[in-house]
């Protein structure tokens, strides 16, 4: 098993990482010809950049939109990054003092995940008109985080695993140093799980996370009547 | 209109999301335009007879525009099906229609994309929704992206900012390059390219009209207002939407502009070239046409020598000007390429190029350059709808919401009666009046009464807390679309009108006692 999930994170990590990056530049080298910012908007750069600032911590718009898709979503992607966070510990030795003092945070924000994404999941079942947008793979996507939530949480309180084990095996990885993994069939199900949502990140809905970024409705700042916004290929046009 | 009499759903006291009434707009689909409509604006006449033809022809487009927009890359891959666009697209608020929900709406696009351009949706299309281009799809796009007004209201909610304004400009160009373009918008911008402007009101058709509003100025007011036409050397070049020159209640803001000119004392012109400022290509995502359209306002501009470039109450027209004249024709500042600066030059660099005819108002009114009879307005109790282009894609003035302000300056200024109505219906989250975006066409009349519902309710609340008797507004779309809908809700249609209507009921020309 160890050498199979050797493998498996290996291969994630290279379908995350080359995966998200020709998304990223892809993002980045496709233009936009025409101003579309999502009016009233900043006119400034530093300005677009405190509007970006408060719909990737804030939530902006979704706050104006839903408070219930709000609170619930808040509650897991701050619970997430936490928990991300707190696990940093398995991939750092010595571990930085900041990381050892989130410890404790870490475990509540794991619950805060649980419910976020659960409250996520009964909205798309029981709201009529969430469930109807809903495809099969929104389903699952939940599911599978759910089950990340649960494992990590059912290893902390439940039947626990050598998470001195755990770190050796991660820390061996960096380092082209394959260590045994524990044997324990509920860390399979989470690094399992962990490894999937890696590998389909760049080919599904996760791409909301750097697709913000990239979005012109928020990242152009409103100054057409200052500035000549135009793109190599309408540029063109004009040479006709 | 044939066909069985409309009704209007009736207004709630307590707007929420309504229950799903799965295909209840299906059936619905504007005239198909001909190849007489098609051909010269460079679409297929018709769909192939072939359909694979036509698929192809499709998806090939669809991969060329995901390399030329971003907004339409970003916005089919970042959607995570949350939810808070669902409820808040006046035509779903209105018709109950699932697939009238802005995420739904996208999703008809999406389905397809997933299925020709992401690796997931090639491999496992019924997991993550995608599906075929079938001739069915094709029919369902053009039901659904002729049933969205291109509002942007959605996009103000979204937490990635999707605007399905965009998705439905790329499903009505695909549509057209598939040779299944609507007969409303196409023709009329067939007529902007032959006679000037989207009414097809040649040259002497529109002096003739100004003509006749000169006498009845003078007969109302005594005063020699001037509404020229091609003059050069005016100061001013006023582009408006064609129908300020004959349609009702338009034709009162019309006037209304000429009074403005004519107190401040600057010299001003329309132009018979560019006798539009409406600008159609938008509706149908369709840049060449975007492009080709405004380029008449600068050949205008530079033939008359004009100094500024002030445009008059169109929502649309007013997006396209303030956000996409600089880019398309080098109406503005900041050009640093000899296409650019040929015009930019010309135009005066105190003032903002170009300026809302609002913007224009409010600075004569600040400089004291003006003068009212407030009491003029005191039969109208007013209220003030935001219009979908104004308050969500453009600004007015040196500041963000400037937009929402300037207006209400105005008619506070020039009337002693003014309530808003709800906060969530109006700035930025103001309602579409029902008719925006390229659906003002009869055979839309159902869901174009359907999509005002939200804001006939919010409206039925001012009328009935504060006696609201007059509605004003800066799009001529509003007006056309309020002045027949209005009725099927029992308001008078004659409530809606322009902010330089009010202007001209209360503005001094000089000659006063």
């Amino acid at each position: 098993m160890t050498l199979f999930f050797a493998i498996l994170f290996y291969f994630a990590a290279a379908v995350f990482v080359g995966g998200l990056a020709y998304k990223i530049v892809d993002f980045a080298r496709t233009p936009s010809p025409l101003s579309i910012p999502t009016t009233p908007a900043p006119t400034s750069a530093p300005g677009v950049a405190f509007r970006m600032f408060r719909e990737v911590v804030f939530f902006e718009s979704l706050f104006k939109g839903n408070l219930w898709i709000w609170a619930m979503g808040a509650a897991f992607h701050f619970g997430l990054a936490l928990v991300l966070f707190r696990h940093l510990r398995y991939f750092t030795e010595p571990v930085p003092f900041v990381v050892a003092v989130s410890q404790p945070f870490g475990i509540y924000a794991g619950f805060m995940m649980a419910a976020g994404l659960a409250g996520l999941w009964a909205r798309r079942l029981l709201v009529e008109r969430i469930r109807y947008i809903s495809t099969v793979s929104d389903h699952l996507m939940l599911v599978l985080l759910l089950v990340i939530a649960a494992t990590g949480l059912g290893m902390k309180f439940l039947f626990h695993t050598d998470v001195v084990g755990v770190k050796a095996f991660f820390l061996g990885l960096m380092s082209f140093d394959i260590q045994p993994l524990p044997a324990h069939p509920g860390l399979y199900i989470h690094l399992g799980a962990v490894a999937l949502l890696l590998i389909v990140f760049p080919y599904s809905k996760l791409l909301h996370a750097p697709g913000i970024f990239f979005s012109p409705t928020r990242n152009m700042a409103d100054d057409p009547r200052e500035t000549r916004h135009l793109a190599s290929w309408a540029a063109q046009l004009e040479k006709n | 209109m044939a066909g069985p009499e409309l009704k209007a759903p009736a207004l709630r006291e307590y707007p929420t999301a309504p229950a799903l009434q799965p295909d209840a707009m299906a059936g619905l689909k504007c005239y198909v335009a001909n190849e007489k409509i098609q051909e010269p604006l460079g679409f297929p006449g018709k769909l192939a007879d072939n359909w694979q033809d036509t698929h192809d022809r499709v998806i090939g487009r669809m991969g060329e525009l995901l390399k030329k927009y971003c907004s339409f890359k970003v916005f089919m891959d970042a959607c995570v099906h949350c939810g808070a666009c669902a409820d808040k697209c006046h035509y779903f608020l209105g018709s109950g229609d699932p697939k009238n929900m802005p995420v739904a709406r996208q999703d008809l696009m999406r389905s397809v994309y997933r299925r020709y351009f992401t690796p997931t949706g090639k491999m496992f299309p019924s997991l993550v929704g995608a599906r075929d281009l079938t001739p069915e799809v094709l029919d369902e796009w053009y039901s659904y992206y002729w049933q969205c007004s291109e509002c942007r209201r959605c996009s103000v909610f979204c937490p990635y900012g999707i605007d399905t304004a965009e998705i439905t400009m790329v499903g009505r160009e695909l549509l057209n390059y598939a040779g299944y373009g609507q007969k409303y918008l196409n023709e009329i911008i067939g007529k902007v390219h032959r006679v000037g402007n989207n009414l097809g009101l040649p040259g002497p058709a529109l002096r003739d009209t100004l003509d006749g509003l000169e006498e009845d100025v003078k007969e109302d007011t005594g005063v020699d207002v001037k509404y020229p036409l091609d003059e050069k050397g005016a100061e001013v070049l006023l582009i408006t939407p064609s129908a300020d020159f004959f349609a009702e209640p338009h034709i009162d803001s019309t006037i209304g502009y000429g009074k403005v000119f004519h107190a401040a004392g600057i010299s001003w012109t329309f132009s018979s070239l560019a006798s539009e400022a409406g600008n159609f290509g938008m509706f149908i995502g369709n840049y060449d046409q975007l492009r080709k359209i405004a380029l008449r306002i600068r050949e205008a501009a530079l033939d008359l020598g004009v100094k500024r470039i002030v445009v008059g109450e169109c929502g649309h027209a007013w997006r396209v000007a303030y956000a996409f004249w600089n880019t398309l024709t080098g109406v503005g500042a900041g050009g640093k390429d000899p296409f650019a600066i040929e015009l930019q030059k010309q135009l005066d660099p105190r003032f903002k190029q170009p300026s809302h005819i609002c913007e224009v108002t409010w600075d004569l009114i600040q400089q004291g350059r003006l003068k009212f009879d407030k009491s003029a307005n005191d039969h109208r109790v007013i209220t003030f709808h935001d219009s979908c282009n104004v308050a969500r894609a453009s600004r007015m003035g040196d500041y963000p919401g400037g937009q929402f302000d300037i207006p209400r300056n105005i008619v506070r200024a020039v009337a002693n009666k003014f309530h808003d109505m709800a906060e969530d219906t109006i700035g930025e989250k103001t309602f579409c009046c029902g008719g925006g975006g390229g659906v003002l066409t009869d055979e839309l009349m159902d869901i174009r009464v359907k999509g005002a519902l939200p804001r006939m309710e919010a409206l039925q609340r001012v009328v009935d807390d504060h006696g609201v008797n007059f509605m004003a507004t800066i799009c001529a779309i509003c007006k056309a679309q309020f002045t027949k809908v209005l009725p099927y809700y029992g308001f008078k249609s004659g409530m809606v009108g322009g902010v330089h209507q009010l202007v001209s009921t209360a503005i001094k020309l000089g000659n006063e006692q």
